[in-house]
């Protein structure tokens, strides 16, 4: 992935004229932490002023970019609040119809076929195995109707009923202290989440939307809803759920986008 | 272009010559740092914009920052720390040292229209670029109050539920995405005025680098 500012003309600056210039900007100020802050911050963007030369273009604006998101992801893991929930609304401000999201169009959504169906569940969990609808359906359901949050900046309300997250990875016997929750999905995306979010009270394993079997464009046979969470964070047509200490990534994640994706 | 209010002559520091500091290290540097950091949010704030486009048009994307939503994501929430802890240390200077005061009070009405006027006729006077007029300490002021407007519109959109206060005081998520954009339009509005008139007077962009 490039990021590409089209404005400014191309201009090689050699390794010795950026830590010159870096050096330039650094005696300008006045305090040794602020100077210390703005080099380790903004080195490039004080060489963008400087020199009007196009630096936003370069491998390190891109790994400063992505160290920055996951400073981000800390920060946020920090903000997070598992007492706060999000704010639910009445059914006459559902959106109507719905908007279909992903990455391919509706007519390539998934036809998982549901009697043949079954979750797999792995990983840090003293019950692993799998699991059909039905068995998913007998669990203890809640419904909730929130605000979908796209990060394309759109939204949504809509109703969603499934199994509480935290209460199914108590029937797996989970490891709690885990750091991932790691989904994938019959339509070739996958997603993780942090534990915490995981046993938020308004994180569910959805199976309806609407008071109706979760249908294909809205990801049968089960998407995790998190209202905590912005739209690409929550996976849909989940074929399996690993539970991981190890960083699994997302499909938006590995392409640049916010790990954490928190609202 | 040079009339001058009040009959005394002054003395050589007063009309920003080579005397005495006029904008001090830490003004100079915030604003720089301010203006680097603005145009990065609001540069990739477009290509943000263009991915819904709630109103009935795109920015060009030739003069928006990222390449693509995702980089345009990582310019702005990159570029956000650098806006919020500069314009911090900057209020808090301004505070700190009096120059709230010295500078931006008092500010009324009757001077705001009287200076107003006298700049549509071209005859508001920068002799002395020791004190702000009227106007000045106006659009400062509000540019300082579309900023913060910015970076509270902006924790709503970021984080509507986790600054639920400050979502009800917005109105919620989707009046906040309008708060967002129309702030940043005046404060786009703003940099034009700002930039026309430092080129009408270039001697305060000297004194904005040099301080005198």
């Amino acid at each position: 992935m490039s990021l590409r500012n089209t404005m400014r003309p191309a201009v090689e600056l050699t390794a010795l004229d950026r830590r010159y210039l870096v050096k330039e900007a650094g005696r300008l100020l006045p305090l040794p932490a602020r100077r210390r802050f703005l080099r380790g911050g903004i080195t490039l963007g004080g060489l963008a002023m400087l020199t009007g030369c196009n630096v936003t273009d370069t491998k390190m604006a891109e790994t400063l970019l992505m160290r920055i998101s996951r400073f981000n992801d800390r920060v946020q893991g920090w903000l997070f609040d598992p007492a706060r929930l999000a704010p639910t609304y009445p059914e006459s401000m559902i959106t109507r119809p719905f908007p279909f999201n992903a990455f391919y169009d509706m007519d390539k959504a998934p036809q998982v076929d549901a009697a043949s169906f079954r979750l797999q569940v792995g990983g840090r969990v003293r019950q692993p195995g799998s699991w059909t609808l039905e068995q998913l359906a007998s669990l203890p359901q809640q419904e909730q109707i929130t605000r979908h949050i796209c990060v394309e900046g759109w939204s949504a309300i809509g109703r969603w009923g499934g199994v509480p997250f935290s209460l199914f990875l108590q029937r797996v016997n989970a490891d709690l202290s885990s750091k991932y929750v790691a989904f994938r999905c019959a339509d070739d995306y996958y997603e993780s989440i942090d534990m915490p979010t995981a046993l938020h009270q308004q994180t569910i394993l959805a199976l309806t939307y609407d008071g109706q079997t979760l249908p294909p464009m809205y990801g049968f046979p089960m998407k995790l809803r998190m209202p905590t969470k912005l739209g690409y964070k929550n996976p849909k047509h989940i074929v399996e759920i690993v539970v991981t200490n190890d960083y699994p990534g997302g499909y938006w994640e590995d392409q640049g986008y916010n790990w954490f994706g928190g609202s | 272009m040079s009339t001058v209010m009040g009959s005394q002559t002054r003395p050589a520091a007063a009309q920003g010559g080579h005397g005495a500091v006029v904008q001090p290290m830490w003004v100079r540097v915030t604003h720089w740092v301010n203006a680097l950091a603005a145009i990065l949010m609001v540069m990739s704030g477009w290509r943000i914009y263009n991915a819904t486009a709630f109103f009935d048009f795109r920015f060009p994307n030739s003069i928006t920052l990222g390449g693509w939503l995702a980089g345009a994501l990582q310019w702005h929430f990159a570029a956000m720390w650098l806006l919020f802890c500069n314009g911090l240390v900057y209020l808090v200077l301004n505070v700190a040292t009096g120059r709230v005061q010295r500078r931006f009070l008092p500010l009324s009405v009757r001077a705001l229209v009287a200076d107003f006027t006298a700049a549509l006729r071209g005859r508001l006077s920068h002799d002395d670029l020791t004190v702000y007029n009227a106007v000045q300490r106006a659009a400062y002021i509000g540019a300082v109050v579309l900023l913060v407007l910015l970076v509270l519109s902006g924790l709503v959109l970021w984080k509507s539920v986790q600054f639920p206060l400050l979502r009800t005081l917005l109105g919620g998520y989707e009046i906040a995405r309008r708060v967002h954009f129309l702030a940043m339009c005046g404060l786009v509005l703003f940099f034009l005025v700002h930039v026309a008139m430092v080129i009408r007077v270039p001697r305060t962009l000297r004194l904005m680098i040099l301080g005198r």
